[in-house]
C-alpha cells in the first residue's frame, strides 16, 4: 500500500512583525493570524523574525507561549473600581470615563503638592514616557524597578566602564575564546546569550560558570565553579592578585584608556585624601617621568609614571592608581589559598582561573585589520582583541557587596584589556556613556514646590551634593533613594515605597500609582509584611496609604490590593516602544530600536497604558500633554511616539526621521515613522562605520557617529575608573569632610564600604547575625529564573505552567544527609525572620552549603484566575517570605535595611537559612494566604488550534 | 502498511547536542504552538488552569544529574567539570523515527507508519482507534494520546513545514530546530554520508539511545563534550610559581622595565 | 504499567471463556444437557464481555473494527482476527448444541485450537513488547494459557460438570487440582524471571547515553505534573503493597481453590458447591494477579522518568 497522501503546504495566514513581550529581551517575532472558530482573526503561530538583530530567528520557550498568553483567561476585561476590602479581590468594572475620572479626583489636588503622588513603575519598557509624565506632574517620586532589580550592576558598570553586562553590553561572541559567566540564570539577554553560548561552542571555546548552582547555562559550561553566594568578590579580586602575581595585565591598555596612571593624592586626614589629584580645569594628572612633574593626562606624547609615589608641588605626595591596585591586590589576603575557604573554591581552581584567563587574553590575542583614530588622533592599523569575555547577573548584584563586586569584575576586565575589544566585552550603543554623560538626579522643582521637576529623577551623582535631601537632610524622595543610606541609588528604590508609605516615614504620600509590578507578591520581601501593610488602616478606619491606582493586564495578586484599576492590553494589542532614550535594544555593531503594535484589536474594553497615561496627563494639564487651548496634545500614544520630540529632532524613535523618513537619530518627526517601521518588521537597524566597531570609548569614529546619532551633543570618550573619586567623596564625608554630612550611625558603613577601590566585605545579613549565622542558619538559600517563564506571569499560561506547576526547593546531598531528608519530603526552612514549608529535591550539581528554588512560581490562591487547589498555590511557594527589607535588628532603634549599602539594591542572595524535616502533615506549603475572588470560570479542556486542523 | 518499508530513500531525523542544551524548553513550546494547528488534530491540555494541568507534547526536556562514579584523576569514569563534580544535563527527547520502529508494527489498524519516502513515522489519525499500544512499545515515550480526540499523537518531524511551500526555503524546517536559541537541534539526512547531519556524528560522535531495545533510532544525540581543566597547557611560566614574596613591587618593576624607553626602542627594533 | 480495569477484565474473562470452550469443544458435556447449553452461552458471554470491555480504554471505539486489518504484524490485530475467526465454530458448536443438541468433534478440535491461539495472540500482545522487559518472555503466553485452562475447567466443573457424587466428577476435581498447581507454576517461573529482569538491559545510563560520565539520576522531570507517559506507563506500586497483593492472589487463586476442591472430595454432597466456589475464587485471584501483572511491570520508558528511585505515580 503507498504511503497516504498529505496536504503539507497549509497556509500560516496574514503574517505581521512585531516585538515580543513575554520578557524584556525584546526578540523580533512574526505573528500569523487566521481566522479562528469565530471568525475573528486569531493567532495561528509566532515565530522568532529571522531579520531581527537581536534573536535572529529564534524564539524562546515563553515567547512560543505568547499565545497563551494573549488569550489568557486571567486578562482584565474592563475598569475596576474595588467594592471589597483591599484583597479581597472583589471589584466592579466601571467604564473608562469614570475610571479616568476618579483617577483625576485623587491626583488633580495633588498638583499643589506633587510629592503626595508616588508613580512607580515596575517592568517599564516605556520609562522614558513614564519618567517624563512624573516629571511633568513635579513629583519627586517616580522610579521604575531597577532598585530591586539589579542597579548594582547597571551603577557599577556606569561608574567603572561607562556600559554595563545586561542589555547594555555583550561578549563578542563571534570572536569570544574564554566566556567566563557569573551568576546567571537567564538575564534578560536571554535568546542572545543562549545563541552566543552556541556560537562558542560551536567556535571550540571554553565556557566557565561561576555559580552555586549548575543547571541551565552552567550546565553545558566547560567549568563550573561552584562558589558559596556572596563571595564573589573575594574570588575576582584573588584572580587579579594572580594577574598581578603572574604579570598578566595590558599595561598599554591601562595607559591608554584607564585611569591607572592617574595620580591618587595621598594626605590622610585632608580633604583631598584619596582624591585623584586635578589641574585647574578639573583635568586629572599624571606624572610625567621625563619632565618629572604632574601633567594633565591629555598632554600630548606623555608617558605616564605607573610604579612609585611622587610629590606634587606644595608637597602633597600622590600615588599612580595602578601602584596602589597592585599594593592592594598583592597583598597575601588575596592569595587563592586564604580565600579558597570562604569561597569554597580550590585554590588550585582560582590559579587556574586566572592562568586560562592569562592565557587566552595574552596569547591567543586576535587582531582586525581595520585603520581607525583614537580620540588623541592616534592612527592605528588594526583593533587587538583579548578575546576573553565575561558577563555577570544578580548572581552577583543581588547581594549587599553587589556594587563592590560588580565593579571588582569589570576592574578585572580592563585589567586584561578586554573592553570592547575584538574577543572582549563590546559596549551595545548608545553605550559606553560614562557617567559624567548621564544626568544626574533631580528630587526639586523648577520653580518653588509645585509645577514640573527640574530635571529627571534618575541619574548618577557625583559627590553628596547631588544627594535628593533636603537642607536640613531629610530625604525627598518617598523610596529615600539618594540619601546617605543609599547614596548611588541610580534606579531609585521601589521596594522601599510600600513600606515607608505605609510608615509615613519620610512624609505620608496620597496616592500610589503603580503600573505592572506584583508588589503585593513576588517583587517585594517579606511578602506577608507588604501585604499587611496594603491592607492596614489608621485610627479613623482609613487605610494607611489612602488610594492606590494600579495597572495590569492580569488578575495579578497585586491587582486585588488596588483601589483603581486601569486595565492594560496585551503586548499583542498596543503600541510600544523600544526606544534609545530608555533601555536599548541596541547589538555591538549596529543602534537597533523598535516598536509594538496591534496586531490584533483588544476585543474587551482595555486601553494600552501610555495611552491612558498621556490621556491622564492631558486632563490633569500636565505641560507637554496639552495645546495651548488645553486639549491634548497627542491623540495616543502612537502619537506620541511619532511626534514627541526630547530636544528639536530627537524622539522616541531614532529609525526613520526626518520628513521622507531618511534620516537616522536626529531628524524632524515623519508621519510615516510607524508605517516605515512596520515594513521593516518593527525595527530599524543603524550599522556602525567599520572603523567605530571597537573601543567606542576613545574611537573617533564612533564618537563622532554617536554625535550624528544624537546620544549626545559632543563626543564623550569614556575613561576606565579602576579607581573611583565619586567613592572617595562619601568616605570623605564619612570622615567628617565637607558641609554635607552623613548621620552618625552611617559613618563607619560608609568609611568600609564606599572604598575608591572595588573591595569585599561579608554581606551584611551573615555579618550582623554574627554567631548564630553558623549555629542557627548554616545554610544560603537562592532562587533562580526559569528559562521558561517570566517572574509571576507565566503561571496563566496553559502551556507554560504544565512545566513549572510547582517548585521544590533543591537540597544539596550533603545537607539531605545530614538531615535525613529525601527526595519529596516536607521541610522547614527558617530564617532569622520567618518560616516556611516546602516540599524538597535531592540534587548533587550545587554547593554544598546552598539550596534553591524556582523564582515566582508560588501563587496566592485564586489570583491568575487559576483554580485554588493550583499545585502553584498549594505546593508552589515563594522564598520571599524569609527575606526581610530590613536586616536583623542592631538594638539602636534604626531600621538597616537589606540592601546594598552604595546602590540601595534589594539584597535577595544574602539570605541565611536552616532546614529541619516537617512532621508528617498536611501536605501543603506554608504560609497560606487567604484566597482571592477569581473572575472568570476557566475552560477545563483547551484544545487551541483545532478549527484549523483538519 | 503497518509492515515497515524495506528501506527508505531519505532517512530524515534530529541530531541533539547534549554538549549545547541548555534545557529552555523553547523547542518544546514552539513545537506544541506549530503542531497544536497543524498536522492531525489539536494538542489539547486538560484541567490547564486547574489542580492537574497536562497535557500532550511532542517534544519534552527531562534533566538529568550525572554523578561520576570515580573521583577525579581514578580511571574510567570520564571525568567532566573542574574537580569530577556531578553534572546536569538537560536532554530533550522527541519522536526518533526508528528504522525498526515496533509502534509501526504494533498498530493493529495500520494507523502508525513509516514513509519509504522519508522515513518519517506518522499517524493517520483518521484510522486511529487509541488502543495506546505504539505508545507501550515505544521505549522512548515519544507518542501521547491526545486525550480529547482519543487518537495517539506524535512527533510529525514537522512534515508540514519541510515540504510546506507556502514557507521560505530557509523555514522548511522543524519548528523546534529553528527556534532553539542555543543551535542545539539539527535536522537532515542520514541517509547522506555528507549531510550535516551525518558529518555531526561522525565528528562528535552521536550515539543511539537505548541501542539495546533494537529500534534503531534515526535521531542521535551528541555526547557532552569532553572537559579539561582551567588553566592547562598555559604555559605561563610564572603561573606555576610559588606566591613570589615580592608583591607588588615585582609587578611594578616589571612594568617599570616594559615600559622604560630602552625597552621600548629595544621593541620597536 | 497503569493497570486499567478494563484490560484486566478483557483479559481474565475472555481467558476464562475460551478456557471454558476449549473444554466445551474438545467434546466434554452432553451437547443435549442443559447445562452444557449454558455454559456455551456463558463462555460466549464472558468472551464477548471481555471483548467489549476491552473497545471501553480505547480513544475512538466506533473504528475499533480497523484493527483486524493489521494481522501482518500486529498481534493485537492478529487477536482481534482470531476472536472473530474463533466465534465461527464455537458458535457452530453453540448453535449445535443449543438448537440440535448435536456435537461435532472435528468442527470442535477447530474450536480448541482457535480459543488456544486466540489467548495466545492475548498474551502476545504483551509478550511481543521488548519495552517491558517482565513480560517480553514466552513465559507470558504461557501462564494465560494455562490460567485460561484452569479457569474454564474449574467453570466447566463447578457448574456445567457431571453430577455430583460420579467417579469422573473425582477425576475432573483432581484434574482440576493438577492444573491449579501447574498454571501457578509457571505463572510462579514468570514472576521469578520478572523479579530478576527489572528493567532488561535498559538502565538510565543506556537510555541518556551519559553512562560512560558515571550514574545518572532524574533531576527535573520535563513537566511538573504526570503526563500520559506517566500515567500509563510509569506507574509502579510500592514493594510491599505488591508482596501484599501476591499474597492475596496466591490464596485466592491457588490455596483457596485447593482446600475447597479438596472438601469437595471429601463432602460429595456440597461438591459442586465447592468447586463453583473453588472457581470464583480463583477467577478472583487472576483478577488480583492480572492486576499485579501490569502494576508492577517496568516500562522502559520509565527510566527517564527516574526508574524505580522516582515517585510514582506522580500526584
Ligand atoms: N525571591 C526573589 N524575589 C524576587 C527576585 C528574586 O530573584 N528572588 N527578583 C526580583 C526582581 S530582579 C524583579 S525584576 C522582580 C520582578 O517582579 P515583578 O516586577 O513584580 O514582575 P512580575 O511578576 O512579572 O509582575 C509584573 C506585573 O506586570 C503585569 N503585566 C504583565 N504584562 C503586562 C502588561 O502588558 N501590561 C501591564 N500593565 N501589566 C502587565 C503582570 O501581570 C504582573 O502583575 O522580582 C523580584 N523578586
Ligand atoms: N526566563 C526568564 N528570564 C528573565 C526573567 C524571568 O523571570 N524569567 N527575569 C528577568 C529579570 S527581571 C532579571 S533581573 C534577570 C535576572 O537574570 P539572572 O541574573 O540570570 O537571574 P537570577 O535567576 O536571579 O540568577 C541569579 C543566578 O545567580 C546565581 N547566584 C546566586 N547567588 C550567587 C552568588 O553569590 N554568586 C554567583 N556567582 N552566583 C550566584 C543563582 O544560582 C542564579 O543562577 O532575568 C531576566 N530574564
Ligand atoms: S527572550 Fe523570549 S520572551 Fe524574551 S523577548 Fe525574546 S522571545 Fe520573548
Ligand atoms: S530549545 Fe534547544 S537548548 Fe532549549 S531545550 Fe530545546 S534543544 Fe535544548
Ligand atoms: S521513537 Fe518511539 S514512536 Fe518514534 S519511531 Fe521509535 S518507537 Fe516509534
Ligand atoms: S493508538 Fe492508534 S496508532 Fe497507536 S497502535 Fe493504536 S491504532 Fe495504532
Ligand atoms: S520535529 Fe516538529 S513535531 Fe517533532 S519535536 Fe520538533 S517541532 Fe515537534
Ligand atoms: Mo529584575
Amino acid at each position: 500500500m503507498a504511503d497516504p497522501e498529505l496536504q503539507l503546504s497549509e497556509p500560516l495566514g496574514e503574517k505581521h512583525s512585531t516585538v515580543c513581550y513575554m520578557c524584556a529581551c525584546r526578540c523580533g517575532i512574526n505573528v500569523y493570524l487566521k481566522p479562528g472558530a469565530n471568525g475573528e482573526k486569531s493567532v495561528r503561530y509566532i515565530e522568532g523574525n529571522r531579520d531581527h538583530p537581536v534573536n535572529q530567528g529564534v524564539l524562546c520557550a515563553k515567547g512560543s507561549a505568547g499565545i497563551m498568553q494573549h488569550y489568557s483567561p486571567a486578562r482584565l476585561n474592563a475598569p475596576m473600581r474595588r467594592v471589597g476590602p483591599r484583597g479581597s479581590g472583589e471589584f466592579e468594572e466601571i467604564s473608562w470615563e469614570e475610571a479616568l475620572q476618579q483617577a483625576v479626583d485623587w491626583m488633580e489636588p495633588l498638583k499643589q503638592d506633587p510629592k503626595k503622588l508616588a508613580f512607580f513603575t515596575g517592568r517599564d519598557q516605556s520609562q522614558s514616557l513614564t519618567s517624563w509624565w512624573a516629571q511633568q506632574f513635579g513629583t519627586p517620586n517616580y522610579a521604575a524597578h531597577g532598585g530591586f532589580c539589579s542597579v548594582n550592576m547597571a551603577a557599577a558598570g556606569i561608574y567603572t566602564i561607562g556600559g554595563a553586562f545586561w542589555e547594555f553590553g555583550s561578549p563578542d561572541w563571534d570572536r569570544t575564546k574564554l566566556f567566563v559567566m557569573f551568576g546567571v540564570a537567564e538575564d534578560h539577554d536571554s535568546n542572545p546569550i543562549k545563541m552566543g553560548i552556541g556560537k562558542l561552542k560551536k567556535n571550540g571555546g571554553r565556557f566557565v560558570s561561576v555559580n552555586p548552582v549548575r543547571t541551565g547555562y552552567s550546565a553545558v559550561a566547560d567549568n563550573w565553579l561552584g562558589i558559596r553566594p556572596g563571595t564573589d568578590g573575594l574570588l575576582i579580586l584573588s584572580v587579579i592578585h594572580e594577574l598581578f602575581r603572574m604579570q598578566k595585565i595590558d599595561v598599554d591598555y591601562l595607559i591608554r584608556y584607564s585611569n591607572a596612571p592617574f595620580l591618587v593624592i595621598d594626605a590622610p586626614g585632608t580633604a583631598d585624601h584619596g582624591m585623584l589629584a586635578r589641574d585647574k580645569n578639573g583635568v586629572e594628572l599624571v606624572w610625567d617621568a621625563a619632565k618629572k612633574k604632574a601633567v594633565p593626562h591629555t598632554t600630548k606624547g606623555v608617558v605616564p609614571h605607573l610604579t612609585s609615589e611622587v610629590t606634587l608641588p606644595k608637597k602633597v605626595k600622590a600615588k599612580p592608581v595602578l601602584m596602589m591596585m597592585a599594593e592592594e591586590y598583592s597583598k597575601p589576603e588575596y592569595a587563592p589559598e586564604a580565600v579558597a575557604a570562604e569561597t569554597g573554591i580550590a585554590a588550585e581552581t582560582i590559579r587556574g582561573l586566572a592562568a586560562e584567563i592569562a592565557k587566552v587574553a595574552f596569547e591567543e590575542e586576535i587582531t582586525i585589520e581595520q585603520e581607525w583614530v583614537d580620540m588623541k588622533g592616534e592612527k592605528h592599523d588594526r583593533f587587538i582583541g583579548r578575546p576573553v569575555s565575561m558577563h555577570a547577573m544578580r548572581g552577583i548584584s543581588a547581594h549587599s557587596n553587589g556594587f563592590q563586586t560588580c565593579r571588582a569584575l569589570h576592574v578585572l576586565q580592563v585589567l586584561i584589556g578586554s573592553i570592547d575589544c575584538p574577543g572582549g566585552f563590546r559596549c551595545k550603543p548608545s553605550y559606553p556613556k560614562p557617567y559624567t554623560a548621564h544626568p544626574k538626579p533631580h528630587a526639586t522643582n523648577v520653580k518653588g514646590t509645585t509645577g514640573p521637576l527640574a530635571g529627571p529623577h534618575l541619574g548618577y551623582p557625583h559627590g553628596p551634593e547631588d544627594l535628593a535631601l533636603d537642607k536640613d537632610g531629610h530625604p525627598l524622595r518617598i523610596d529615600k533613594a539618594y540619601t546617605w543610606d543609599a547614596p548611588l541609588s541610580a534606579h531609585g528604590m521601589m521596594h522601599m515605597v510600600i513600606a515607608n508609605a505605609h510608615a509615613g516615614d519620610p512624609y505620608k504620600i496620597d496616592t500610589l500609582f503603580m503600573y505592572m509590578a506584583n508588589m503585593a507578591w513576588n517583587s517585594s520581601m517579606n511578602t506577608r509584611g507588604v501585604i499587611d501593610m496594603l491592607t492596614d488602616k489608621d485610627e479613623n478606619g482609613e487605610y494607611k496609604i489612602p488610594h492606590i491606582i494600579y495597572s495590569d493586564a492580569y488578575n495579578s495578586e497585586m491587582v486585588s490590593y488596588a483601589d483603581l484599576i486601569l486595565p492594560d492590553t496585551t503586548y499583542l494589542e498596543r503600541h510600544d516602544c523600544i526606544s534609545l532614550l530608555d533601555r536599548p535594544c541596541s547589538e555591538p555593531e549596529a543602534v537597533v530600536d523598535s516598536i509594538r503594535w496591534p496586531v490584533v484589536e483588544p476585543n474587551r474594553d482595555v486601553r494600552g497604558f501610555q495611552s491612558v497615561v498621556l490621556d491622564l496627563g492631558a486632563r490633569l494639564g500636565l505641560p507637554g500633554m496639552v495645546n495651548e487651548d488645553g486639549s491634548p496634545r497627542f491623540a495616543d500614544y502612537a502619537d506620541y511616539i511619532v511626534n514627541h520630540e526630547r530636544k528639536p529632532g530627537i524622539g522616541p524613535l531614532a529609525g526613520y526621521r526626518g520628513k521622507d523618513g531618511s534620516q537616522s537619530g536626529r531628524g524632524e518627526p515623519n508621519p510615516n515613522q510607524l508605517e516605515r517601521y512596520k515594513e521593516n518588521g518593527s525595527f530599524s537597524i543603524t550599522h556602525l562605520p567599520e572603523e567605530a566597531l571597537f573601543f567606542k570609548h576613545a574611537n573617533k569614529a564612533y564618537q563622532d557617529f554617536a554625535v550624528d546619532m544624537g546620544f549626545y551633543d559632543s563626543p564623550q570618550p569614556s575613561i576606565f575608573n579602576l579607581y573611583s573619586d565619586v567613592m572617595q567623596k562619601f568616605r570623605l564625608a564619612a570622615e567628617g569632610h565637607g558641609d554635607i554630612q552623613p548621620p552618625d550611625r552611617l559613618r563607619d558603613r560608609l568609611k568600609l564600604t564606599f572604598n575608591p577601590l572595588p573591595t569585599w566585605y561579608a554581606p551584611f545579613e551573615e555579618e550582623r547575625l554574627g554567631d548564630r549565622t553558623d549555629k542557627e542558619f548554616p545554610y544560603h538559600a537562592l532562587t533562580q529564573r526559569p528559562a521558561a517563564m517570566y517572574h509571576s506571569w507565566g503561571s496563566q499560561n496553559a502551556w507554560l505552567r504544565q512545566i513549572h506547576t510547582k517548585n521544590p526547593l533543591y537540597v544539596p546531598s550533603a545537607i539531605c544527609d545530614e538531615k535525613g531528608l529525601e527526595d519529596g519530603d516536607w521541610a522547614w526552612v527558617t530564617s532569622w525572620h520567618g518560616k516556611i514549608k516546602v516540599q524538597i529535591a535531592r540534587m548533587e550539581a550545587v554547593n554544598d552549603r546552598t539550596m534553591w528554588t524556582w523564582n515566582a512560581i508560588g501563587k496566592r490562591r485564586g489570583a491568575w484566575n487559576l483554580d485554588e487547589n493550583a499545585p502553584e498555590a498549594t505546593k508552589g511557594f515563594l522564598l520571599n517570605h524569609l527575606i526581610n527589607e530590613l536586616l536583623p535588628p542592631k538594638g539602636d532603634g534604626y531600621r538597616w535595611s537589606n540592601s546594598d549599602p552604595i546602590t540601595g539594591q534589594a539584597a535577595w542572595y544574602d539570605l541565611r537559612v536552616n532546614i529541619e524535616k516537617a512532621p508528617p502533615e498536611a501536605e501543603v506549603s506554608e504560609p497560606v494566604v487567604q484566597p482571592q475572588k477569581k473572575r472568570t470560570k476557566p475552560t477545563d479542556e483547551l484544545r487551541y488550534g483545532l478549527e484549523w486542523t483538519k | 502498511m503497518t509492515s515497515l518499508p524495506q528501506s527508505t530513500n531519505k532517512k530524515l531525523g534530529l541530531v541533539i547536542d547534549l554538549d549545547t542544551c541548555v534545557g529552555c524548553h523553547a523547542c518544546v513550546i514552539n513545537c506544541k504552538e506549530w503542531n497544536t494547528s497543524g498536522y492531525g488534530t489539536a494538542l489539547s491540555d486538560q484541567d490547564p488552569y486547574g489542580a492537574n494541568p497536562t497535557g500532550a507534547w511532542l517534544n519534552r526536556i527531562h534533566t538529568f544529574e550525572v554523578v561520576p562514579d570515580k573521583p577525579k584523576g581514578q580511571g574510567v569514569g570520564e571525568v567532566i567539570g573542574t574537580a569530577g563534580e556531578a553534572r546536569v544535563v538537560h536532554f530533550p527527547k522527541s519522536c526518533l523515527h526508528c528504522e525498526d520502529a515496533p509502534c509501526v508494527t504494533v498498530c493493529p489498524t495500520g494507523a502508525s507508519y513509516k514513509r519509504s519516502e522519508d522515513g518519517i513515522v506518522l499517524v493517520d489519525e483518521d484510522k486511529c482507534i487509541g488502543c495506546g499500544l505504539c505508545a507501550w512499545s515505544c521505549a522512548y515515550g515519544a507518542r501521547e494520546m491526545d486525550l480529547a480526540a482519543g487518537v495517539m499523537k506524535k512527533c510529525t518531524l514537522c512534515v508540514d513545514r519541510i515540504y510546506n511551500e507556502e514557507l521560505q526555503e530557509v523555514d522548511r524546517q522543524p519548528a523546534c530546530v529553528r527556534t532553539c536559541p542555543a543551535g542545539a537541534r539539527h535536522f537532515g539526512d542520514f541517509a547522506d554520508p555528507n549531510s550535516n547531519v551525518s558529518l555531526l556524528v561522525a565528528e562528535r560522535g552521536g550515539f543511539d539511545l537505548m541501542p539495546e531495545q533494537d529500534n534503531k533510532p534515526v535521531n542521535k544525540y551528541l555526547p557532552p563534550r569532553p572537559r579539561s581543566d582551567l588553566g592547562e597547557g598555559a604555559d605561563l611560566g610564572a603561573a606555576h610559581t610559588e606566591e613570589s614574596t615580592e608583591g607588588a613591587s615585582g609587578l611594578l618593576g616589571w612594568i617599570d622595565r616594559a615600559l622604560s624607553p630602552s625597552s621600548k626602542q629595544k621593541e620597536a627594533n | 504499567m497503569h493497570p486499567a480495569l478494563s484490560v484486566i477484565s478483557f483479559t481474565t474473562l475472555s481467558g476464562a471463556g475460551y478456557g471454558l470452550a476449549f473444554v466445551l469443544a474438545t467434546g466434554h458435556g452432553n451437547p443435549g444437557a442443559l447445562s452444557t447449553k449454558i455454559a456455551w452461552f456463558v463462555a460466549l458471554a464472558l468472551i464477548t464481555i471481555g471483548f467489549l470491555s476491552s473497545t471501553l480504554h480505547l480513544g475512538n471505539p466506533q473504528r475499533a473494527w480497523r484493527a483486524v486489518s493489521q494481522w501482518k504484524s500486529s498481534w493485537l490485530s492478529r487477536e482481534g482476527c482470531m476472536c472473530f475467526i474463533s466465534y465461527v465454530p464455537l458458535c457452530l458448536l453453540a448453535g449445535m448444541s443449543i438448537f440440535y443438541n448435536s456435537f461435532d468433534l472435528t468442527l470442535g478440535y477447530i474450536g480448541a485450537i482457535c480459543c488456544a491461539i486466540t489467548v495466545y495472540c492475548t498474551a502476545m500482545i504483551y509478550a511481543s513488547l521488548r519495552t517491558i522487559a517482565s513480560w517480553h518472555t514466552g513465559w507470558t503466553p504461557a501462564f494465560y494459557l494455562a490460567f485460561a485452562l484452569t479457569g474454564g475447567t474449574l467453570i466447566y466443573v463447578g457448574f456445567f460438570g457431571p453430577p455430583t457424587g460420579s467417579r469422573s466428577t473425582e477425576i475432573w476435581i483432581y484434574l482440576c487440582m493438577v492444573f491449579l498447581v501447574c498454571s501457578w507454576a509457571v505463572k510462579y517461573g514468570w514472576s521469578h524471571r520478572a523479579e530478576r529482569v527489572g528493567y532488561g538491559k535498559s538502565t538510565m545510563e543506556s537510555a541518556t547515553g551519559l553512562g560512560n560520565i558515571g550514574k545518572v539520576r532524574l533531576l527535573e522531570r520535563p513537566h511538573a505534573m504526570g503526563n500520559y507517559l506517566t500515567n500509563e506507563m510509569a506507574f509502579r506500586i510500592g514493594r510491599k503493597h505488591a508482596q501484599k497483593l501476591n499474597r492475596i492472589a496466591l490464596l485466592l487463586g491457588l490455596v483457596l481453590p485447593l482446600i475447597l476442591l479438596a472438601l469437595a472430595l471429601q463432602i460429595a454432597s456440597v461438591a459442586a458447591f465447592f468447586t463453583i466456589v473453588a472457581a470464583l475464587s480463583f477467577m478472583a485471584g487472576v483478577f488480583v494477579d492480572r492486576w499485579l501483572f501490569f502494576a508492577t511491570a517496568r516500562h522502559a520508558v520509565g527510566l527517564y522518568y527516574g526508574g524505580d528511585d522516582a515517585l510514582m505515580p506522580a500526584e
